[in-house]
C-alpha cells in the first residue's frame, strides 16, 4: 500500500489528477450542486441526462480524441501537429459533401465518415512524410496545412456554411433514442478502449517511445523509425476525422473557419497538462485525456462564473500557467524534498540516484 | 531571301498593329480593379464576391481584374499595381482600416476614381468618390427595436457575441448593451463564442445548467444561433414563435431564414453583401458626367420576423443555399 502510494506520487498523473481535483473542489465550494446530474426530456422526446458534468464530458469529446493522437505524434516525433483544426475542417467538409450528395442513411453516414477518414489520413501522411522522410520540424511541416487547410475545406463544398440535417446525424452529435448519455461521450470511450487495446497487444507503445527517446538507437535495433512516425501522423488523421465528424453532427452545419477552432493549441496543452514531455519519448494517453477534461472543465467553470467575455482567455491562461509550473521538474523536485523534510526522510531524493 | 524575310516581318508587324488597333477600338470597356477579401472568408463574403461577379461583367461594359487577400499589406500592393496598370476605377474592401492614405493619394494623382465598399477605412473623404457600407450599429439597433416590439413582460437575455473587436461584434453588441445599462433588459449571460457554433452551444448549456431563467437568445450570427438552439433542444426547452425562448440571429443565410419560416427561430437581421449594383449605378452616373449626391451610402438592411417572412424573401435575401 505504502509502496503503491509512493509509486503513484512519482507517476506523471499526479499533477493532472491533482489539478482536476482542485477544479472539482473549487466548483463544489462555489456551488454544491455544480456537478449534479438531472434527468430531462429533450425536444426529440428522449429521456436524457444533463448538467455541468455531462456538459464537460460531452464538450471535451473532440479535444480528448485529438489529444490521444497528438500524444502519439508528440511521443514519436518530439514535436506537435498544429494543423489538426484545419485537417478536421477538411475531414468534416468531406463528411458533409458526401452526406449532401446522397440520401442520408446509416450506411451513407458510415461511408461519409470513412471518406473523411481516408482524406484525413492522406493529409496526415503528407505531414508525416515531411517529418519522417524529410526531417522537417513537425511544427514547421504542419504549418503548411495549418495555413492552407481551411481554404481547402472551403473549396470542398464551395460554400461557406453548408448545412445537413437528419435525425440520424443527431444520433451521433447528440443522443441515440433510449440511451441517456450523449453519443460523443460513448464514442470517446469506445475509441479510448480501442487505442489502449492496440497499445497493449502490439509493440506500438514500445516502438513509439523508443523512437521518441533515441531515434538512432531505435533504428539500430531494427525499428523502422520513419515508419513509426508516419504511422503516428496517420493515427492522428483518424482522430481528426472522428472529431471533425462529431463536430459537424453536433450542429448539423460545417463552418470551415470555426470548426474546432484553435483546437491544436488546446490539444498540445492537454498533452502537456497530462504530464507528457513535449520533447517526445514516454507518454501517457490517460494523462492527455485528463488534460482535455481539465481544459473543458475550466472553460465551463469560467462560463458558470460569468467571467466577462473579454477576460475569459486571461483567466484560462493564469490557471494553465499555474498547472504547467506545478508540473515543471524544478517544482516537483522541490515538493519531493519538502515532503522528505516534513516526513523526516531526507533519503527520498537521493534514493533516485 | 533576306528581302522575303523582311517582307514577312513587315507584314507580321503590320498585322500586329492592326490587331492592336482592333483591340483598342474594342476596349470601350471600363477598366475596374477590385480589391476584396477572399470568398472563403465567410458566407457573407462568398455572397459579396458572387454579387460583384454578377454585376461587373463584360456585358455590362467592364473589364475587371480582382485581387483577394485577407492581409492589408498584400491588398495595398495589389491596389498599387492596379493603379500602375491604369484602371479607371478602383473598388476596395479593406482588410484593415489603416494605411491606405498614400495609395489613395497616388490613385487620385493618377486620375483613378476610388469606391469603398463593405468597410470604411481611415482616409480623407476627398480621396474617394463614395463608400457603400453596412452600418453594423444600425443592425443592432434594428434587432433590439424588434425585440422591444415583442412586448414581453421581462427580457432575460443570453447574449452570444462574435469574435471580440470585430466590426460586427462591436456594432451588434452596442444596442443590446445600452438596454442592459438602462435596465430595460436583464443580462443573464454575455459571452463570446468567437463565431464558433460549438462554443455557442457550450455557453448556452452552461446557462441552462446554472438553472437561471432566460427567454431570449441574441446570437450575433446565424451559426451561433444554431449552436444555441442545439443546446436548447438537448435540454428540452422549446424555442421559436410562441414558445419559451425567442431566438435571434444575424446574416440571413438561406438555411437560417428557413428556420424562421418554420417558426423555429424568431428574428434574423440582414447584413447586406449586395453593394455591386449600387456602385455600378454610381459609375454609370460618373461616366455620364453627373455628380454623386452622397459620400457615404448605407446599404439598406432589414430584419426578418418569423411571423411575416415569405419564401420570396428567402429567395431574394438569403445567402448561400
Amino acid at each position: 500500500m505504502d509502496n503503491g502510494l509512493k509509486k503513484f506520487s512519482r507517476s506523471q498523473l499526479v499533477v493532472p489528477l491533482f489539478s482536476l481535483f482542485l477544479l472539482i473542489v473549487f466548483n463544489l465550494i462555489r456551488d454544491v450542486g455544480f456537478f449534479s446530474v438531472i434527468v430531462t426530456t429533450n425536444n426529440e422526446g428522449n429521456t436524457v441526462l444533463s448538467g455541468n458534468l455531462i456538459s464537460i464530458l460531452n464538450g471535451a469529446s473532440e479535444l480528448a480524441i485529438i489529444a490521444i493522437g497528438m500524444t502519439l505524434v508528440t511521443a514519436s516525433s518530439g514535436g506537435q501537429d498544429i494543423s489538426v483544426g484545419a485537417a478536421a475542417a477538411i475531414a468534416g467538409s468531406v463528411f458533409v459533401r458526401v452526406l449532401r450528395e446522397n440520401q442520408i442513411t446509416m450506411p451513407i453516414i458510415l461511408a461519409a465518415f470513412l471518406a473523411g477518414c481516408v482524406v484525413a489520413i492522406i493529409f496526415g501522411s503528407f505531414n508525416g512524410t515531411l517529418v519522417a522522410a524529410f526531417k522537417i520540424q513537425p511544427m514547421i511541416a504542419t504549418l503548411i496545412l495549418f495555413t492552407a487547410g481551411r481554404p481547402i475545406a472551403y473549396w470542398i463544398n464551395g460554400g461557406a456554411t453548408p448545412t445537413v440535417s437528419s435525425s440520424l446525424l443527431n444520433y451521433i452529435g447528440s443522443f441515440i433514442p433510449g440511451i441517456p448519455i450523449p453519443t460523443p461521450i460513448i464514442i470517446v470511450i469506445i475509441f479510448g478502449v480501442l487505442v489502449s487495446l492496440v497499445l497493449r497487444f502490439t509493440n506500438l507503445r514500445l516502438y513509439t517511445q523508443a523512437v521518441g527517446i533515441n531515434e538512432r538507437s531505435a533504428r539500430l535495433t531494427g525499428i523502422n523509425a520513419a515508419g513509426i512516425k508516419l504511422l503516428s501522423f496517420m493515427i492522428l488523421g483518424v482522430c481528426v476525422a472522428i472529431s471533425g465528424s462529431i463536430g459537424v453532427s453536433r450542429i448539423g452545419l460545417i463552418n470551415h473557419e470555426t470548426l474546432l477552432l484553435d483546437i491544436e493549441m488546446d490539444a498540445i496543452l492537454a498533452v502537456a497538462i497530462g504530464g507528457n514531455s513535449l520533447g517526445g519519448g514516454k507518454f501517457s494517453l490517460t494523462g492527455s485525456v485528463i488534460g482535455a477534461y481539465i481544459i473543458q472543465a475550466l472553460t465551463i467553470t469560467l462560463y458558470a462564473m460569468k467571467v466577462s467575455s473579454t477576460a475569459v482567455k486571461a483567466y484560462k491562461a493564469i490557471v494553465i500557467i499555474a498547472i504547467v509550473i506545478i508540473s515543471s521538474p524544478i517544482v516537483k523536485e522541490y515538493a519531493l524534498r519538502l515532503r522528505g523534510r516534513l516526513l523526516g526522510k531526507p533519503k527520498e531524493v537521493t534514493e533516485n540516484q | 531571301m533576306k528581302k522575303l524575310i523582311s517582307v514577312v516581318l513587315i507584314l507580321a508587324m503590320a498585322s500586329g498593329l492592326v490587331a492592336c488597333s482592333a483591340l483598342t477600338s474594342k476596349s470601350k470597356l471600363i477598366k475596374v480593379g477590385i480589391v476584396n477579401n477572399p470568398p472563403a472568408e465567410s458566407g457573407y463574403r462568398a455572397a459579396n464576391v458572387a454579387d460583384f461577379e454578377k454585376v461587373f461583367t463584360e456585358e455590362n461594359g467592364y473589364d475587371v481584374s480582382t485581387y483577394y487577400s485577407l492581409k492589408n499589406d498584400e491588398q495595398l500592393n495589389a491596389a498599387g499595381q492596379f493603379i500602375t496598370d491604369g484602371v479607371d476605377y478602383l473598388l476596395i474592401s479593406a482588410a484593415a482600416t489603416d494605411g491606405w492614405e498614400s495609395v489613395l493619394s497616388s490613385a487620385k494623382e493618377a486620375g483613378v476614381k476610388v469606391f469603398l465598399f463593405d468597410r470604411m477605412l481611415n482616409a480623407d473623404e476627398s480621396l474617394y468618390e463614395a463608400a457603400v457600407v453596412s452600418d453594423m450599429a444600425q443592425e443592432g439597433i434594428t434587432a433590439v427595436e424588434w425585440l422591444k416590439s415583442q412586448k414581453l413582460d421581462s427580457y432575460k437575455v443570453v447574449h452570444i457575441q462574435g469574435a471580440m473587436g470585430s466590426d460586427a461584434q462591436i456594432g451588434r453588441t452596442a444596442a443590446l448593451e445600452a438596454e442592459f445599462a438602462a435596465g430595460t433588459m436583464t443580462k443573464v449571460a454575455q459571452q463570446t463564442a468567437t463565431w464558433d457554433e460549438a462554443e455557442a452551444k457550450k455557453i448556452v448549456e452552461a446557462v441552462i445548467n446554472s438553472g437561471e431563467e432566460f427567454n431570449v437568445i441574441y446570437a450575433e450570427n446565424d451559426g451561433m444561433a444554431k449552436g444555441a438552439v442545439a443546446a436548447l433542444d438537448e435540454a428540452g426547452i422549446t424555442h421559436g414563435v410562441g414558445k419559451e425562448v425567442i431566438i435571434m440571429g444575424f446574416d440571413c443565410n438561406k438555411w437560417a431564414l428557413r428556420e424562421l419560416l418554420a417558426g423555429n427561430w424568431n428574428y434574423d437581421g440582414q447584413c447586406s453583401p449586395f453593394q455591386a449594383s449600387v456602385i455600378h449605378e454610381m459609375i454609370q452616373k460618373l461616366e455620364a458626367g453627373e455628380k454623386l449626391a452622397e459620400k457615404k451610402v448605407i446599404s439598406k438592411e432589414r430584419g426578418f420576423d418569423a411571423t411575416t417572412i415569405t419564401q420570396a424573401d428567402i429567395d431574394t435575401y438569403g445567402l448561400g443555399e
